[in-house]
């Protein structure tokens, strides 16, 4: 299936495009947090990320049902038709790498939410429920990014490398998004300083490498996506497309 | 990186509308902040409560099954310490 089309009347207020950014952002990485289940270095962490999961499947339920129906866009759209950051998708690694993912894509989130929130846009009402569970998973990435860069030599060196590794698809997050009304540059500033805080308090460097230009990522927004999505993607949808209809 | 060597903790839950913090379960967590937060996951998915402690399990001090008769039996046969021992004298008001 395609991007719905964007003239229909009932959908009118809302921006497409920008509902689809914010949805398939939660729905992607809802799915990759899912992959934790039953490999969570400890139970009580695989709770944790499953609850983080489930919220961000919950947010990307209702963005979705804003412009068409759910299961048709996560289960029968193709890849090119996605648009969340490449962020989201990049693979879990370990644990670290996941933290990394968490610690950058949260506080991207939780600070857009909250300017969402405050706002009277089409996405006011969501981003004031969903702020409070974003607000925790920043909080639940934050504790481990400092337990982690600020424990063991194994835990510093793997929190690093982490960090390093993901921070060029940073720069994406903040190119501005059609219908979604917030100031993006005020938006990257508050989130350097705050990821830099984090980090220097973890006695983790930030990292030094490009965020935007040519060896860093960012065109998930256009649909444009890396390699080890497709794979994900057929993981996520071979069900449905499987054995369309299909219910318990 | 495994559970070893990290803490067991017991966590305790004040309920919507309990006065008093209930034992809910016990959790592996590295320190007291993380205990919290794994506890916040555990035990309140389902708005269980408004508030949680944890306690380091070694910080718990408990009786012992050998103890069960000295410490336990001797009450049994003692009704004299519930209320319900005492005839009301008729009269009385207020009870």
């Amino acid at each position: 299936m395609s991007t719905p089309d964007t003239s229909g009347s009932a959908t009118a207020a809302v921006p497409v495009g920008a509902a689809l950014a914010l949805a398939d952002d939660a729905l992607v990485l809802s799915h990759r947090l899912g992959e934790w289940a039953g490999s969570a270095p400890v139970l009580e962490e695989e709770v944790a990320l499953a609850n983080i999961a489930l919220d961000l499947l919950g947010q990307a339920r209702v963005l979705l049902s804003l412009v068409g129906d759910e299961d048709e866009l996560a289960y029968l759209r193709e890849e090119r038709s996605f648009r969340n950051v490449q962020l989201v998708e990049q693979p879990n690694g370990d644990f670290a790498h996941t933290i990394a993912r968490q610690l950058y894509f949260s506080t991207y989130q939780h600070l857009l939410y909250a300017r969402l929130a405050s706002g009277d846009g089409p996405f006011a009402g969501l981003a004031a429920k969903a702020v409070k569970e974003v607000a925790y998973h920043r909080d639940h990435a934050e504790h481990w990014t400092l337990r982690l860069g600020d424990g063991t030599p194994e835990s510093h060196e793997r929190m690093s490398r982490a960090c390093e590794a993901l921070w060029r698809y940073t720069g994406e997050l903040f190119q501005p998004v059609e219908g979604l009304d917030v100031d993006h540059a005020a938006l990257e500033s508050a989130w350097l300083e705050s990821v830099a805080d984090v980090l220097g308090r973890a006695t983790l460097a930030v990292p030094s490498g490009p965020r935007t230009g040519a060896w860093s990522a960012g065109a998930g927004r256009q649909g444009l996506h890396t390699e080890p999505f497709g794979r994900m993607l057929a993981e996520m949808q071979h069900l449905h497309r499987s054995h369309p209809g299909a219910s318990w | 990186m495994t559970s070893d060597g990290w803490p067991l903790w017991e966590v305790f839950v004040r309920s919507r509308r309990g006065l008093s913090h209930t034992h809910a379960g016990s959790l592996h967590a590295p320190d007291a902040e993380m205990a919290l937060r794994n506890a916040r996951d555990l035990y309140t998915r389902r708005s269980e409560g408004v508030s949680i402690w944890v306690v380091p399990s070694a910080a718990i001090t408990a009786s012992s099954p050998d103890e069960k008769d000295p410490f336990f039996d001797p009450a049994a046969d003692k009704p004299y310490r519930h209320p319900t021992f005492y005839e009301i004298p008729e009269g009385v008001k207020h009870l």
